[in-house]
């Protein structure tokens, strides 16, 4: 007797949902008010169906009597995530460093309106903050937690819909911003629709996370962990707070935020501050705590500090928001709350610093050996750099010089490109090997001229925006002897034209480092792994 | 008690445990770190003394220090109106060919207006004041409403088919599309036009144009084409064009007619601000 296998409770659950996801998406194309609207359900109903077949698929290829295999670490999601991010960085540098030129040379908006700098500006932001930023820290979350915690990662399929569903996330907002659909809210800009659909995405990512840490199987929980998971739930909480809306029509794409004014305003700040601090921050210091003393082979420096200034930095970073609206309608009691909490944010931030970088102590050789070490200090470095930087830039006094110009820009992208672009750069150079089984990477000059590439383009935007940022605010408060503004709006515009060009090219430098990490990670991939070599006895050299 | 495994590079104790191969040591909070974090935290106390800092029921914490940035902004603005006001004062007891003529007036008002024109006027007419395609040069000797001192005062308070109820208003019929004339002899009355400057226009009856010029277009622009800056009606004959003077731009304009627009700035700037720019206008190089 044939013995016959079965879907798992999983598997059906999932198909169910999918499948009401389908017809929902269905009857809404076919009443939809809008063709964005019509579209994105049409995309959401070819997502559900291909996520049905998929289970299908997996439950046809599976042997009689047997269920999925659940043995060892699941790294499949992880894989797919890497290569995901590289794939979203290298889109989101793009796009970037082409509107770095549209500043620059503004014809090359070319009077279409899909490709103006005011719709690419959040697909820029969006594909390199929640695309790249946002796969490789799932991807290396779902990495982290399972081998610090010796345990196989929670959920059979639960792992693959965060996976996928983030995915279409991205790909709704994205197309959205293309077609003009935005909620106007920087860094959350995506619809009603997707905001929602985002929710269900990130409750699952919790559920996986936190069903990892229960089933594990060491007594204490790492630290890498407690940075993933405040970030996880922060990042749930500023989602939900900054995106409470109504929907027009549930058949069209345009809803209204319930807060107006200041209130808005604020909501707005607290969101934005706090994705940087936790989606930006946190999250990446977790990366940077496990990648870091793996890497380097050294035990993390002060276990003490670890505790200290990870709760430092969650209580203190919530506040300070303000620091984003000093200067404006928001009251001045609320600006001076922002304010002080920034500045109170500078040790708690550089105790990541302090931890990251003495963690090297006895190992700083590698920084002339490893190229990857290099460029996970030198994102730590570019951390230290901007959490001082941002302390300094909430003070009123100095804000007031420096708010509203590219100051502002280039501290973002030293905090995005050093940090954040960085830390993941060398956490993706660690993880290709280690995933595919291979002895090592394709080329580790390669990743030397990465290092160097990515490094000179970034201190050319950033250099380039201080020089700009700082002249166009002594511009914009420049007076007269006899009392009249010395200059015109305008005149400061073309004054920033070459800053404006030394940045574009700084972008270039950086996306061509991106590249060649493309073409590193691809051969490493390409080539044999080690398990295979060990059978050709004949191409192993003479010991 | 030294009961955790030592590490030999920096001789600290780790906390026992080991997570995929990653132990931590027992290292103790750098004092600088320590030090530094209270500092911040101290500063920020005495920073909440004086400023204001806390919301209460209906209020707030007002501070010590009496700070408001509303204070700070009068005083600045009273500041700078007391370094404006003697000249500004004088500028508006002065006739416009007053300014014209005396030299620290003149200097007072171009101070004045470079920003202003810079902030208001360059998104249309340019930086240089050059004008493009449906905004007028200003810095040549043609006018559509006049290039005297007096004549550019009133364009800018009250601009042109705009709110202001002295607004300017020039109505040239849409000649085609309200079927005034037939086709053919829209293209004559273009030929006509375009030949007084030298153009031509394919097919077109030079001499009925100039017939159907006279029965149409004179009214406004003059017997002699030279236009009439009290209408607002431009000069035809000196190759200037807002538009366009190639062929086909002529014949869309004789066809649908252009309706421009200015802002009417009374009310928007300040009247110093209004003269001010009047004179800087005109001393561009074109005034009359």
């Amino acid at each position: 007797m044939a013995q016959t296998k079965s879907f798992r409770m999983g598997e059906g659950a999932l198909i169910i949902v999918l499948a009401a996801l389908f017809l929902m998406c269905v009857f809404v194309v076919s009443n939809a008010h809008d063709n964005v609207m019509a579209f994105h359900m049409a995309v959401g109903a070819v997502g559900a169906l291909l996520g049905i077949f998929a289970v299908f698929r997996r439950y046809q290829k599976r042997a009689n009597g047997q269920g999925p295999d659940e043995t060892g670490y699941n790294e499949g999601v992880v894989k797919a995530g890497v290569l995901i991010s590289i794939f979203w960085g290298v889109a989101g540098f793009l796009i970037g460093d082409y509107i770095a030129w549209e500043l620059a040379f503004p014809f090359m908006n070319l009077d279409f309106e899909m490709i103006n700098f005011g719709r690419l500006r959040p697909l820029h932001t969006s594909a390199v903050i929640f695309a790249f930023g946002g796969n490789i820290l799932i991807a290396s979350s779902f990495y982290v937690v399972q081998r610090t915690n010796r345990t196989r990662l929670a959920g059979d399929l639960a792992p693959w819909f965060v996976f996928w569903g983030y995915n279409m996330v991205i790909l709704l907002a994205g197309t959205g911003y293309l077609l003009g659909v935005t909620h106007g809210h920087e860094y959350a800009e995506p619809e009603w629709y997707v905001d929602w659909w985002l929710t269900v995405v990130w409750v699952v990512y919790l559920l996986v996370f936190l069903g990892t840490l229960i089933k594990r199987r060491e007594s204490h929980i790492y630290v890498a962990n407690w940075f993933y998971l405040s970030f996880i739930v922060t990042i749930a909480m500023l989602h939900l707070g900054n995106n409470i809306a109504i929907p027009v029509s549930l058949y069209g794409v345009k809803s209204y935020h319930v807060f107006s004014g200041v209130q808005d305003a604020m909501t707005q700040w607290w969101y934005g501050h706090n994705a940087v601090g936790f989606f930006l921050t946190a999250a990446f210091l977790g990366m940077m705590y496990y990648f870091v003393p793996k890497r380097a082979e050294r035990p993390v420096y002060s276990y003490r500090l670890s505790i200290v200034h990870f709760w430092a930095l969650i209580f203190t970073y919530i506040w300070a928001g303000p620091h984003h609206l000093h200067y404006t309608a928001l009251p001045e009691w609320a600006q001076t709350l922002g304010m002080t909490f920034s500045v109170i944010l500078w040790m708690p931030s550089w105790g990541g610093m302090i931890n990251g970088l003495m963690t090297l102590s006895g190992a700083w050789d590698k920084l002339r050996t490893d190229p990857v070490m290099r460029m996970l200090v030198a994102s730590v470095a570019f951390y230290g750099m901007s959490t001082f930087e941002g302390p300094m830039m909430s003070i009123k006094a100095v804000n007031q010089l420096s708010h509203y110009t590219d100051w502002t820009v280039g501290h973002v992208h030293s905090g995005a490109m050093g940090w954040v672009g960085m830390i993941s750069f060398g956490a993706i150079y660690c993880l290709v090997p280690w995933l595919w089984k291979r002895e090592r990477l394709y080329s580790v000059a390669l990743v030397s001229w990465h290092f160097w590439l990515a490094t000179i383009g970034i201190v050319l935007y950033i250099t380039s925006m201080w020089v700009s940022g700082i002249m166009q605010g002594l511009m914009w408060r420049a007076y007269t002897s006899l009392g009249f503004l010395e200059y015109s709006f305008i005149e400061t515009v073309e004054a920033m034209h070459p800053y404006y060009a030394i940045r574009a090219l700084g972008g270039a430098f950086f996306l061509l480092g991106a590249l060649v990490m493309v073409y590193n990670v691809w051969m490493t991939i390409r080539a044999l792994p080690e398990s295979e070599k060990a059978g050709l006895p004949a191409l192993q050299a003479a010991e | 008690m030294g009961t955790n495994k030592l590490d030999e590079v920096t001789g600290t104790e780790t906390t026992g445990h080991e997570w995929d191969g990653i132990a931590e040591l027992n290292t103790p909070l750098p004092r600088w770190w320590v030090l530094t974090f209270w500092a911040t935290f101290i500063w920020s106390i005495g920073y909440w003394i004086v400023y204001p800092a806390f919301p209460l029921m209906n209020s707030y914490t007002k501070g010590l220090g009496n700070y408001t940035e509303r204070a700070v902004v009068e005083e600045d603005l009273s500041k700078l109106n007391a370094m404006r006001a003697e000249s500004a004062k004088k500028l508006m007891g002065a006739s416009l060919e007053d300014i014209k003529n005396n030299t620290e007036l003149l200097n007072f008002a171009r101070a004045m207006a470079t920003p202003a024109f810079g902030d208001n006027c360059a998104p249309c007419h340019g930086t240089g004041a050059s004008g493009s395609k449906g905004f007028p040069n200003l810095n040549d000797d043609d006018w559509l409403w006049g290039g005297t001192l007096e004549d550019i005062h009133q364009t800018i308070k009250v601009g042109v088919r705009d709110k202001h109820e002295d607004t300017r208003v020039n109505d040239m019929p849409a000649f085609g599309k309200d079927e005034v004339l037939e086709p053919k002899q829209i293209t004559d009355v273009a030929g006509y036009v375009l030949s007084l400057s030298g153009g031509k226009v394919d097919g077109a009856d030079v001499e009925a144009g100039k017939t159907l010029f006279a029965e149409n277009c004179a009214s406004c622009h003059g017997e002699d084409a030279k236009g009439m800056t009290e209408m607002g009606a431009p000069n035809l004959t000196d190759n200037i064009w807002l538009y366009g003077g190639d062929a086909k731009t002529v014949l869309a304009t004789i066809n649908g007619s252009r309706k421009g627009i200015m802002p009417t700035w009374e009310g928007r700037l300040d009247p110093a601000t209004i003269k001010a720019l009047a004179v800087y206008v005109h001393t561009l190089g074109g005034g009359k």
